[in-house]
């Protein structure tokens, strides 16, 4: 043990600001509270015994979300379970060239724009919303999916998402506006349209 | 003149915090005029909001489980 105390001290508090994060990225793949709060743990565990092999080269974070990884594909490896999430790491060539024509004319005008939507914190409350909800952020392309979930749900930065992705920060602002957009839609369509044509079905 | 699809994709920036501030006055004159513009920008909005609580959801469906 090299380490002096008041190292200890500081590298475990400051490993300490990341867990939430860490957290939310292993619940995502793992989908169980115990075993994302094992990885976790393991992951902080490891950080701070292998601490002096950090040599600040990358951010913090990104070196624990390196070794959360291993952890959670040791996990993998070490389960039978089936994978029922969209694999955060699985990055395929990118499949989201359908773009912005769907949306947009050459002109750069609406197709058929964005409509308002009825009482959208209603839908917070609401258990069916939220089955909508997944469906639609499934329907993503797989590494617009990632994107999207790694900023979104996770809460890294951009520039972090950029180097968990290698992604320039040009596809970045444009993938994240393209799963927006088709998120937008998928939730217009499959709920507040949805749940608007069938009161007015009633009224007929 | 910057078009709709110029507009939604700086609104996307302003979500993260990384449009600059002409970016940023340019889609608040835009979307006094566009009302399909302004439902991206609130409903983008929401979607983050939607987005961060789904993690929590998420943790609460496992726990029922
Ligand atoms: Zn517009």
């Amino acid at each position: 043990m090299t380490k002096n105390i008041a190292e200890q001290r500081m590298s475990e508090q400051v490993l300490a600001e990341h867990r939430p994060v860490l957290f939310r990225y292993a619940l995502l793949q793992l989908r169980d509270h115990e075993l994302a709060d094992d990885a976790v743990q393991e992951t902080l565990l490891a950080a701070w015994q292998a601490a002096s092999n950090f040599e600040g080269k990358a951010s913090l974070r990104s070196w624990l979300i390196g070794i959360l990884k291993h952890k959670i594909a040791d996990h993998w490896r070490r389960s039978v379970r089936e994978v029922v999430t969209p694999e955060l790491d699985q990055i395929d060539a990118d499949n989201g060239a359908v773009d912005e024509d769907d949306f947009f004319t050459s002109n750069g005008e609406w197709h058929s724009g964005p409509s308002a939507w009825n009482d959208p914190e209603a839908a917070l409350k609401q258990q069916e919303f939220w089955i909508i909800y997944e469906t639609c952020q499934n329907n993503l392309p797989p590494q617009m999916a990632k994107v999207f979930m790694l900023r979104e749900l996770v809460g890294l930065k951009a520039d972090e998402v950029c180097r968990e992705t290698g992604l320039s920060t040009a596809n970045y602002w444009v993938t994240m506006h393209r799963a927006r957009l088709r998120l937008r839609e998928c939730l217009e369509i499959r709920w507040f349209n949805n749940s608007k044509s069938i009161k007015e079905s009633h009224h007929a | 003149m910057r078009n709709c699809r110029d507009i939604t994709l700086l609104i996307s920036k302003e979500l993260d915090n990384e449009s600059t501030l002409a970016e940023r006055f340019a889609v608040g004159l835009h979307v006094l005029m566009c009302s399909r513009c302004k439902n991206f920008q609130t409903q983008s909005t929401f979607i983050s909001k939607a987005a961060h609580r789904f993690t929590e959801h998420l943790g609460e469906e496992i726990e029922k489980k």
